[in-house]
């Protein structure tokens, strides 16, 4: 596991809990078969992530648009996979 | 925040209290409209709109807050336009119009376009369009933090509410002149449900727990098709490109419910069928609780071609490909009629006289305007119309108390505090996840879509055993920083309240009306489909107390028009 903030880290997972409930089922299994082998990074481009609308973020999740950040693609790509 | 807008614009210092960041409530899933009778595209009128909501609600839908609803839909969705929502246009400038299921002209002759839209994202914009809004009007926002109880004080009057912020769990009063709940529905109590996480009812078991009784609450809008075990809607139009259904024994069941249209049969004909496989004991999966949709028989290049979605949300949702292999499906809970009794005005009202200082607006109230039934797209129409209605009852409310905040009565704050101290000490207590579980089998299996006398019986026994796990739930958490665990608990406490109330609602309730059908109401003439007037035609209200049910008459007295008479529901 990373040296992230303790804190930060459980501030993440509860603004994991989206309006649409595509996302809600979504993110509850990437917490529960990935995000506690994300590094920093990662975690800090899931972080970026968040602050999407709930309608841009579920259209990216479903491959309707891209994001160009190629960290925050990457957490997007294993998002999609889950 | 349509009622925060109207506060923070009279001046007056409003506080808004969020678990989540305001526009990533679960308004931003409504895609379809908001109706008003503006007739940018062909004529319509208000009294239609009127019409259609009655008829839709099963005539149990109060007439004065239909009528007020309906003729202050244009002005609102107006000022929303002024507000900076993006609706569609017409080539003219004005607002484009499209039709919506129910909603017609002239009387229920021919469907009408009525819903104003911003493209597949009206809930959305209308949330941005009121967040940026009441940030400019300096409406102060408290995000992340969770509404634990109401404060009332020894008369019953309203003071407040006690919350607890997440970061930290601290807990603090929030004393205010007057407090509105608008804090959306509660589907969560079923297993499948379309309703995010965040849906708990939490302002419904606040009033509960306050002895604010819960008015209709046996009335829920169901889905046929939902994804089994997510909630995720399959679009009705897979079984127009031929999807069958099949029970565990691989029968297409509907050839024997519906002969003719089978899998095509109306929604209500086909939960029905869906539901008495499964309770017949011909339900698939492990615990034989949803039946099979099946498109494996359809040509794969038709199925890439017409339904590329369906294909996604199963891999996705269902971890099934259509193409080689049945999609698990359960009628799914969408949306609560029911909620905390209000009159037009946005007061809450209990024994016919508001409660000082409460107010209650959108899907946790009940004013009654969908009745037994909602029509789409009302609902965003409910938010705007009774948000604002509530907040002009607030403002002269407020002008009317002395200046000073009255002493704060404590024994509520008490209980709330003890509530929490109960959760946070509990020993060998029940799992959170399995009493919540618990508790959503149950009011699928018991209180769903359609309903058996024998299946409610047995469902308000074991509800209330329910009820007694998630008195002792115990956390292993007890750290104080955005502990999950402990809000997912007091959630819980939330749902068991609206679960508690559907199921002894349902079962009281003898006859078939709108989204509430029962397997033992016959249909005879004076019962058309199972709706008997004679002995029905009332509000339920459900308290907490006991379990005590009361009821209330419809108000079938508009405000200014005559009274749209009793008629058989049909379309």
């Amino acid at each position: 596991m990373t040296a992230y903030d303790p804190i930060e880290l459980k501030r993440i997972r509860w603004r994991s809990r989206r309006g649409l409930l595509e996302l809600d089922l979504v993110l509850e299994r990437f917490f529960a078969q990935r995000f506690d082998s994300l590094s920093p990074a990662e975690i800090d481009a899931y972080k970026r992530i968040l602050d999407l609308p709930d309608t841009d973020f579920l259209d990216v999740v479903n491959g309707k648009a891209d994001l160009d950040d190629p960290e925050e693609a990457a957490i997007i790509e294993i998002l999609r996979a889950v | 925040m349509r009622a925060a807008l109207q506060l923070s614009e009279a001046g007056l210092k409003t506080a808004v209290l969020s678990k989540v960041f305001p526009t990533r409530s679960h308004t931003v899933a409504a895609q379809g409209g908001v109706s008003a009778s503006l007739g940018n595209s062909e004529e319509d009128h208000w009294t239609w709109h009127m019409y259609d909501t009655v008829k839709g609600s099963d005539w149990l839908g109060d007439q004065d807050a239909i009528e007020f609803m309906c003729r202050e839909a244009p002005k609102v969705v107006t000022e929303l336009e002024h507000y900076g929502m993006p609706f569609d246009r017409n080539a003219d400038g004005t607002i484009y119009q499209r039709p919506f299921g129910g909603h017609m002209s002239n009387f229920g002759e021919k469907p009408v376009r009525r819903a104003c839209a911003a493209a597949d994202r009206t809930g959305h914009a209308m949330l941005h369009a009121l967040y940026q809004r009441n940030v400019r009007a300096n409406t102060h926002f408290f995000v992340e933090w969770m509404a634990l109880d109401l404060i009332r004080d020894a008369d019953g009057n309203v003071q407040g509410v006690i919350a607890m912020e997440m970061e930290t769990s601290e807990i603090v009063v929030f004393q205010a002149k007057a407090t509105l709940f608008a804090t959306g529905g509660a589907g969560r109590i079923y297993a499948s449900s379309t309703n995010a996480f965040i849906n708990t009812g939490d302002g419904l078991g606040m009033a509960a727990r306050a002895g604010i009784p819960l008015e209709d609450m046996e009335f829920w809008q169901f889905h046929p098709t939902g994804v089994a075990g997510a909630g995720v809607l399959i679009t009705e139009g897979v079984r127009g490109e031929g999807g069958i259904l099949r029970n565990s024994a691989g029968e297409r069941f509907m050839e024997r419910y519906a002969p003719n249209a089978k899998d095509l049969a109306s929604r209500d004909v086909v939960s029905r069928a869906m539901v008495t496989e499964i309770n017949e004991g011909r339900g698939c999966g492990p615990n034989k609780d949803h039946v099979l949709l099946d498109i494996t028989h359809l040509d794969p290049e038709v199925i890439m071609s017409k339904l590329p979605g369906i294909r996604e949300i199963s891999i996705k949702f269902a971890g099934v490909d259509p193409i080689k292999a049945p999609i698990p499906v359960v009628p799914t809970c969408h949306y609560q009629m029911g909620g905390i009794p209000t009159n037009y005005h946005g007061e809450v009202v209990v024994d016919g006289k508001p409660v000082n200082g409460f107010y209650a607006a959108g899907e946790c109230a009940c004013a009654s305007v969908h009745g037994a039934n909602r029509l789409g797209t009302n609902s965003l129409l409910d938010l705007l119309v009774f948000g604002k209605s509530s907040a002009n009852s607030m403002i002269d409310f407020i002008k009317a108390q002395p200046l000073e905040l009255p002493e704060l009565a404590t024994a509520d704050v008490e209980r709330s505090v003890a509530r929490v101290e109960r959760l946070n000490k509990q020993t060998n207590g029940v799992a959170v996840n399995d009493a919540r579980t618990a508790m959503q089998r149950t009011m699928q299996a018991h209180c769903g879509v359609f309903r058996f006398k024998d299946m409610l019986a047995e469902g308000v026994e074991k509800i209330l055993e329910v009820e007694k796990m998630v008195q002792q739930t115990e956390i292993s958490d007890k750290s104080s920083v955005f502990n999950m665990a402990r809000i997912e608990a007091l959630e819980l406490e939330n749902l068991i309240e609206v679960a508690k109330a559907t199921m002894i609602s349902a079962n009281a309730r003898t006859e078939s009306r709108g989204a509430h059908v029962r397997d033992d109401a016959p249909d005879t003439p004076e019962t058309p489909n199972g709706r008997d007037d004679a002995n029905w035609l009332k509000h339920t209200l459900w308290s907490r107390d006991g379990n005590r049910l009361q009821y209330k008459p419809v108000n079938l007295q508009p405000l200014t028009v005559d009274t749209i008479a009793l008629k058989t529901r049909s379309y």
